[in-house]
């Protein structure tokens, strides 16, 4: 099926955001002026933006502790998720929350999560409600090779089948936990374990846009469709470390320089574009200028907002005491 | 027994009382005391009361102690006079345990004195139903806020001489929450549906404070219905209220803040204890009740004043009417009864708050008694 | 109004919110139970205890949910269903199991809020049974409310009763913030006068049982039965107590009992749970730092030893606080020098 070129332009766009959102954290992490710790998303984009152009604003997902690609692809606000990660009062979460923590319910982005595997029983939870609430909603998962050992996750794909849930579990399988490679941790493999429970399993590559646009969108139709959760495995390549400052000394010295070379999503895409003539690629170097402007404000505008104060240290632990 | 020596019994306040708390002694041991005398506070779950001494003497030996929860008709103390020896005073209070004892029962008559759930047109109203005898019966119409266990001390002692019912109100209590438009209207077609659903084609209507503005409002629409009138600080004849009380009453979710707006209704403000609070909440706290109770407010005391005025009924009864209102009434101010007309028996009581039938029990029943005894006479 | 049991209490509490509002949902293990039985009954149990009877045959199958033994996913699906628009009630079954799904409620569902910069609500309540008494041993005996009142983010209620229960748990339901709601295991059967009607009790409000003079007795869950049993015998050694029941943990009531405190000058604390960072400590401390001057004696807390619970009834009987132990507790108070207190 054609995507549209509507479509197409947003998912570029969206992608081109992630990517120099997080060059820029890369960057501006390094000078020490953004507290705690950032775990970057580069090299994935395809996987965010092409599962989350199939859903609507009213779709939920819950993400990982390596969040901004999911939050930016869901369509959360870029200044605020900037913000929020230099500690802002202005940030999405009013600086409570930071890098690991951004969510935003109203756009349906349940949330980064510091723990791994945390996501997957919630979006169980996001699944039920659109089934009980009967509002034509499915719920997406996404979580990493090293999440797909965690009890959690392996629980989830069971009650998600026995509940008959419209959830999507997607594997964002980039060949490490942390720094241990998923060769040596994960047994046997994503398939048969989706296998395991009955549940259908596809799979794709994450660095072509166009692939994983096409086969998330089968496994969004067959959940959409009341037809019980589904597993999509998206093998992926991580650009930079686990998290900021992370030496990479357990990947073999060209790894990285071969998937910057070989599997850039946003070179890959701009090339089909063009070859197959989808678009004009002014319109998409159009679009890298606008994101560059965009990002830059959303770095000036974080460093200038207010810090949280005293008062909101106490603020929202609960809803009414 | 030895007739100069008397036992101090934890009394029965209302028939659906089983046992008290002895909250404290107001007199010591060796005290004199005379009859009628109060030598101790009871506390029920609804109340506390003075206890007052059954005979004079001396207050020769607490049996109980303060703080203890003890079953109706436990003995408290025992008063005899000065020559009682302590040997004898000793073998009363052995002979009267082992003499209580042995009688049980006695309680044969108190099932069918818990209230019951009854349907009556559109509601479900909660009525307790007791005495019989030759005299009209008697309809007991409570206040707002309140319930049928505000008659508690009032409603066994007239059940002596006739059928005395009590009931909860719409939106009140045990009954259902619906309250219409909440009007004095509505709440006295209620109360003439009971009547009705009770066979009962007329009655002596005692109503105290919103329930007075309901027992005119009968007199208004039903004139056949009423019989007489006994009107305890009732609403519907000044414009002047104490809204925030009201409003207390009704929004309080605390068992401190209920306490305080409660206190609010008594002259003696030791009268309001947490347990009683804690009672009101109770029935404050199910589905509707508040709802309801606002409803009512907005009819009948909106923008902080009374809003019906039923003077103009009471000017021109025709009917034997008798009035009570404490002096220190905070909710409804004394005045309303200072202006009343020359035809009403006016009963206005020192040192007392808004509900003198539980702060003047014994007065208060006396003096209805002697009205529906003369009204009956008449009859 | 009629008298019922604490388990009726909570099965009417149950479906009462639920006809109130369709978003309730509940789920856990058993809470039907019957589910893939042979026998073809799917209402067939209503949880171990039956306390969840008959829902499922009134609400059906898209809002009775049986879940696989699988704490982790189902406790994590009623948080994520919480913060998407339902109000799921989660049967946890016997609250030791909260070693399985600690991080959905800890990491998880208590966070949501404040992480999210108060842009989430998260109106869960779990449902769990506690405490020993029942020869279920150290994995099925646990007194645990002391473990979530830690957490910001939880509310954490332990009724004392029946006609506490009910009106606790609407209250829970109603809540928009996540709620453990903890019923001790021995208490199912109590019986006592429940409002036909739905209720509510609010939060964070302390019930005085018993009001009296020389000593406060805070009390907690089934311990407040105890200590009223207890204030009752003292009574007629004419010693008279005060028994406040916090009913929730967090949050807790502290100006009643401070004020108590205040009244009394004398404090016992009855505690289930195990003796190291519990709610006695936890009052204690409270009442060290507000009310030291009140203190005529120094505070006494019945607590169980630091051990696992024992599975054989002496030894579970030698661990249990009871109606004994806090009477001697409160006589040894009472027996203390008493200090000048200016």
């Amino acid at each position: 099926m054609q995507i549209s070129r509507e479509t197409l332009l947003r998912s570029y766009r969206a992608m081109r955001t992630i990517r120099a959102f997080e060059e820029r954290l890369h960057r501006e992490f390094a000078t020490g002026e953004i507290p705690g710790f950032v775990h970057l998303y580069c090299g994935e984009e395809a996987s965010a933006v092409g599962v989350c152009a199939n859903l609507t604003e009213q779709d939920t997902i819950a993400s990982t502790h390596r969040g901004h690609g999911h939050c930016i692809a869901k369509g959360v606000d870029v200044g605020g998720m900037m913000a929020e990660i230099y500690g802002r009062k202005t940030g999405v979460c009013r600086g409570k929350g930071g890098s690991m923590h951004i969510a935003d319910l109203s756009k349906g982005m349940l949330g980064a999560n510091g723990i791994v595997g945390g996501g997957p029983p919630l979006i169980c939870g996001a699944a039920l409600s659109h089934k009980v609430l009967k509002d034509n909603g499915v719920a997406v998962a996404f979580y990493g090779d090293g999440a797909s050992n965690e009890g959690t996750t392996l629980e989830s794909l069971n009650l998600a089948t026995v509940w008959h849930l419209p959830a999507v579990f997607v594997v964002e399988d980039n060949g490490y936990g942390e720094a241990t490679g998923a060769s040596y941790a994960c047994a046997g493999t994503q398939k048969d374990r989706a296998a395991g429970f009955g549940m259908p399993y596809m799979e794709c590559d994450g660095s072509d846009f166009f692939a994983v646009h096409d086969a998330a969108r089968d496994a969004i139709d067959h959940a959409r469709s009341g037809k019980g959760p589904v597993m999509l495995h998206v093998h992926l390549q991580r650009w930079y470390g686990h998290f900021e400052g992370d030496a990479m000394s357990y990947r073999a010295p060209n790894e990285v320089a071969d998937a910057k070379k070989d599997h850039d999503c946003l070179e890959s895409f701009r090339e089909r574009a063009g070859q197959e003539k989808l678009l004009d690629l002014s319109a998409l170097d159009e679009i890298d200028a606008a994101v560059a402007d965009e990002i830059e404000s959303a770095v000036q505008a974080a460093k200038q907002a207010p810090w949280p104060e005293e008062a909101d240290l106490m603020a929202d632990v609960y809803v009414k005491i | 027994m030895t007739k100069n020596l008397t036992a101090l019994t934890m009394p029965k306040f209302g028939l659906a009382m089983t046992e008290g708390k002895l909250a404290s002694w107001t007199l010591s041991p060796g005290d004199a005391v005379r009859e009628g005398d109060e030598v101790a506070d009871i506390e029920t779950s609804k109340i506390t009361s003075g206890y007052e001494s059954p005979a004079s003497g001396i207050l020769r030996k607490q049996v109980a102690q303060a703080g203890e929860t003890l079953p109706v008709g436990a003995l408290l103390g025992v008063v005899a006079d000065a020559e009682a020896s302590d040997e004898e005073i000793d073998a009363f209070i052995a002979s009267f345990t082992a003499d209580t004892a042995e009688e049980g029962g006695g309680e044969a008559e108190a099932a069918n004195a818990d209230p019951r759930v009854i349907t009556v047109g559109e509601h479900s109203l909660n009525v307790r139903d007791v005495g019989r005898g030759a005299g009209a019966p008697v309809l007991l119409i409570h206040g707002f806020g309140g319930d049928l266990s505000n008659w508690m001390l009032n409603q066994d002692v007239l059940a002596r001489h006739q059928r005395v019912i009590a009931f909860d109100l719409p939106g009140h209590g045990a009954s259902s929450k619906d309250v219409g438009d909440g009007s004095v209207t509505v709440l006295a077609e209620a109360a003439y549906e009971l009547l009705k659903a009770l066979d009962i084609p007329k009655a002596h209507i005692l109503g105290h404070s919103l329930g007075g503005a309901i027992a005119l409002a009968l007199l208004r629409d039903y004139p056949d219905a009423v019989l007489t009138l006994t009107l305890v600080a009732p609403a519907g004849l000044e414009r002047e209220v104490n809204a925030e009380s009201l409003r207390e009453m009704v929004e309080a979710d605390r068992t401190r803040d209920m306490q305080k707006a409660l206190q609010a209704l008594v002259h003696d403000k030791s009268l309001v204890g947490r347990r009683m609070a804690d009672n009101v909440l109770r029935v404050r706290r199910l589905d509707g009740a508040r709802e309801a109770l606002r409803t009512i407010e907005a009819a009948c005391f909106a923008n902080g004043q009374q809003s019906i005025d039923l003077r103009p009924v009471l000017d021109a009864a025709r009917i034997p009417v008798t009035l009570f209102w404490g002096e220190e009434d905070e909710v409804l101010p004394v005045a309303g009864a200072k202006n009343a007309p020359d035809h009403v028996v006016k009963h206005l009581l020192p040192q007392i708050g808004h509900m003198p039938q539980l702060e003047k029990t014994v007065e208060f029943n006396r003096l209805v008694e002697a009205f529906l005894e003369k009204a009956q006479v008449t009859a | 109004m009629s008298k019922k049991s604490f388990r009726q209490a909570i099965n009417e509490a149950l479906r009462q919110e639920m006809r109130r509002d369709p978003t309730v949902v509940l789920m856990g293990e058993d809470v039907a139970g019957g589910q893939g039985g042979s026998s073809g009954v799917k209402d067939a149990w209503g949880g171990v205890l039956g306390v969840t009877k008959g829902l499922l045959t009134e609400f059906g199958e898209s809002r009775v949910l049986d879940t696989p033994i699988s704490e982790a996913s189902y406790i994590g699906a009623a948080a994520g269903a919480a913060a998407t628009g339902l109000r799921p009630v989660a049967e946890l079954m016997f609250v030791d199991f909260v070693g399985c799904c600690l991080d959905q409620i800890m990491n998880q569902a208590a966070k949501f809020r404040y992480m999210f910069g108060g842009k989430a609500r998260t109106p869960l309540v779990i449902r769990a049974m506690y405490g020993a008494g029942f020869n279920a041993a150290a994995q099925h005996s646990q007194a645990l409310y002391p473990l979530f009142t830690h957490i910001p983010g939880l509310k954490v209620v332990v009724p004392s009763s029946p006609y506490e229960a009910k009106g606790l748990l609407i209250e829970a339901i109603r809540d928009d913030d996540p709620v453990i709601f903890l019923e001790n295991k021995v208490m199912y059967d109590d019986i006592e006068e429940v409002p036909d009607e739905a209720y509510t009790i609010p939060f964070g409000e302390a019930n005085l049982t018993r009001e009296g003079d020389d000593v406060t007795i805070v009390a907690i869950g089934r311990m407040v039965g105890m200590a009223n049993e207890a204030a009752d015998r003292l009574a007629k050694q004419g010693i008279s107590c005060t028994v406040l029941d916090p009913r929730t943990t967090f949050p807790l009531d502290e100006q009643t009992i401070l004020e108590c405190v205040e009244d009394t000058g004398r404090l016992v604390i009855v505690d289930e749970s195990s003796p190291r960072c519990n709610m006695a400590c936890d009052i204690s401390a409270l009442v060290a730092e507000q009310a030291f001057g009140a203190l005529k004696a120094p505070i006494r807390r019945v607590v169980p030893p630091h051990t696992p619970v024992p599975f054989s009834t002496p030894l579970e009987n030698l661990y249990m606080p009871n109606a004994d132990k806090i009477e001697a507790a409160v006589k040894a108070v009472m027996m203390q020098k008493t200090r000048e207190v200016a």
